[in-house]
């Protein structure tokens, strides 16, 4: 197996351009479209809404200003599927289209998905959705494609300011804690690296640094795998079998026996 | 966002909708009604009854197949469930729900098909010897009702079971979606069962066992209903909007008055008649919508 290779995103320097997004349609020939919209969202300038099966680089727009608008700051973050080590699409996919590649990244084999929906629930970021061209879920592949050929992911390479990193997560890792020194060091103490470590979801592959809480930019603060509850909802459920199987073995049992005093009756 | 009360809250809907709730309703009530026929096919004597059941499950298994593959967004590939399409291997992973439902249905179609085949053959066809012994008594009848009775329970309790590990608001906020649907399942199955018998004007011994079966099972749901509302701790807030009130409606009309009217004996005319029983099986499929389309009013 390759080393496994992801993304760091630093929103510090990302300057809301959309050229990854566009990057990104580009090379994978994803539609213009949005869905049936036709309306601006009123969001910003986020027009893109959210990641999807169309969209799989959404830069977001953060606004944090005050009452009077006379102290605040913009925060665009260009948000990606995290390609998690302990990916929970992965996890729920029951026709196995969902795929662990050689880069440890996380690939949907659009010719094996039949579109049951079931990862579209279990992501905890929310990222995975219907193609409406192809009609199986898909997101970002990492350019799964160019990596087999030797190239950079088309969104990282598109990016004019270097806020989308592509590289090995051992290196990206290392170069996000020098900026987090930094960052700390020009007196910005809230920055942090998000996914970073393996305590979350056992690493996110592509992985960021914020300079505000996780739900500020539409991230989980605790994001949790969907199977947490298989082992004590299977027990409970095997439960629930056990109740219904005595009260009906019970009932019938009290109607035989009633019907050992009685003639045979409407028996066919 | 910033006050979510759980993880779940970040998650995105997987578009269920109608197809879906039909699926859980149906499944629900042809697993539950299939368990209860071999059930008592297994321990009674009313075979009349049970070949009702029979009778029942099968139709409701075909609507089922049909619904669960319109509402994947590439029908044509229903089969990726059961067989892997790049290896033409089966594919079966015991901890995907989605994946063990697809069989638990696929065999519960098998066995309703077989169950089926030996009701009408009893009934109409005698000289079908072999059909006619794939009932019970008879060890072949047994090597059918058992394993088919526990497919039945699987198929009526995956669906929870299913909720629980998609991560969404509510569903994933609780491990007791499963023990609710197969208790719900089984009391709006012996609701059919006995409204379908008074229906025919059957005097079936039967109909009174499975009243009793209902109203346990409805205070079985009680319990069950309060420890998921304590589990789901300050999720539960997900259902202050139109869902919650839907759900309010159905645990009142499905539970509470057939239980109410069954204990306190104030009309014995709904606690144990066709009334009571069209309550519990309004009740259950209101729930299943509730629960089904809850997390769609949630903001993302």
């Amino acid at each position: 197996m390759a080393e496994p290779m992801g993304f760091f995103t630093d929103p510090t320097v990302c300057i809301g351009c959309k050229a990854c997004e566009v990057a990104c349609k580009q090379w994978n020939q994803l539609p213009a479209l949005d869905d049936e919209r036709r309306t601006m969202s009123g969001d910003s300038y986020d027009n893109t809404r959210k990641l999807d099966g169309t969209h799989w680089r959404h830069v977001k727009f953060v606004e944090q200003f005050d009452e009077d608008r006379r102290d605040g700051r913009w925060t665009m973050l260009s948000d990606v599927c995290k390609h998690c080590v302990r990916a929970g699409c992965l996890e729920v996919c029951p026709t196995g289209a969902i795929i662990r590649t050689e880069f440890d990244t996380v690939v949907i084999q659009s010719d094996a998905c039949n579109g049951c929906k079931a990862c579209l629930a279990a992501c905890p970021f929310g990222v995975i959705d219907i193609n409406p061209v192809s009609n199986t879920a898909q997101k970002c592949t990492l350019c799964y494609d160019r990596l087999q050929a030797g190239m950079e992911p088309a969104c990282s390479q598109a990016c004019p300011t270097d806020s989308i990193t592509f590289g090995p997560v051992r290196e990206l890792k290392e170069r996000a804690g020098r900026r987090v020194v930094q960052l700390h060091a020009a007196g910005e103490h809230r920055a942090a690296l998000y996914g970073a470590d393996d305590k979350m979801l056992g690493g996110l592959n592509a992985f960021f640094l914020l300079v505000d809480k996780p739900e500020v930019y539409g991230l989980p603060p605790d994001p949790k795998m969907p199977s947490r509850q298989l082992v004590p909802g299977t027990l409970l459920t095997m439960l629930g079998a056990l109740v219904v199987g005595l009260v009906s073995l019970l009932s019938f049992r009290d109607r035989r026996a009633g019907e050992a005093h009685r003639p045979d009756g409407d028996r066919s | 966002m910033i006050d979510a009360p759980s993880s779940t809250w970040f998650t995105a809907s997987p578009h269920w909708h109608v197809l879906i709730v039909m699926h859980f309703i149906l499944g629900a009530l042809a697993g539950g009604t299939y368990f209860l026929s071999a059930i008592i096919d297994l321990t009674g004597h009313d075979r009349r009854l049970a070949r009702l059941g029979y009778y029942i499950t099968l139709p409701l298994m075909a609507v089922i197949g049909i619904v669960l593959i319109v509402d994947l967004s590439r029908p044509d590939r229903f089969w990726h469930l059961l067989v892997e399409n790049h290896t033409l291997q089966p594919i079966f992973k015991w901890w995907v729900p989605m994946s063990t439902g697809a069989w638990s249905v696929l065999l519960l179609g098998v066995f309703a098909v077989l169950s089926f085949l030996a009701a009408f053959a009893e009934h109409h066809r005698p000289q079908w010897r072999l059909a006619r012994r794939l009932r019970p008594p008879g060890a072949l009848g047994a090597f059918v009702a058992v394993p088919g009775a526990l497919v039945a329970l699987h198929v009526t309790g995956y669906t929870g079971v299913m909720l629980s590990v998609l991560n969404r608001p509510i569903w994933s906020d609780t491990p007791l979606f499963g023990l609710l649907f197969i208790v719900s399942a089984v009391a709006m199955a012996a609701a059919l069962l006995s409204l379908a018998a008074r229906g025919l004007r059957w005097q079936s011994p039967s109909v009174p066992a499975l009243q009793r079966i209902w109203v346990w099972l409805l205070a079985a749901q009680v319990l069950v209903w309060a420890a998921l509302f304590i589990t789901l701790g300050p999720a539960a807030s997900g259902w202050l909007n139109v869902w919650g009130a839907v759900l309010a409606i159905g645990i009142a009309i499905g539970t509470v008055l057939p239980l109410l009217a069954a204990f306190w004996r104030t009309g014995w005319g709904l606690g144990s008649g066709p009334a009571a029983a069209a309550l519990v099986l309004a009740g259950g499929a209101i729930v299943r919508t509730a629960i089904v389309f809850v997390p769609e009013a949630i903001a993302p």
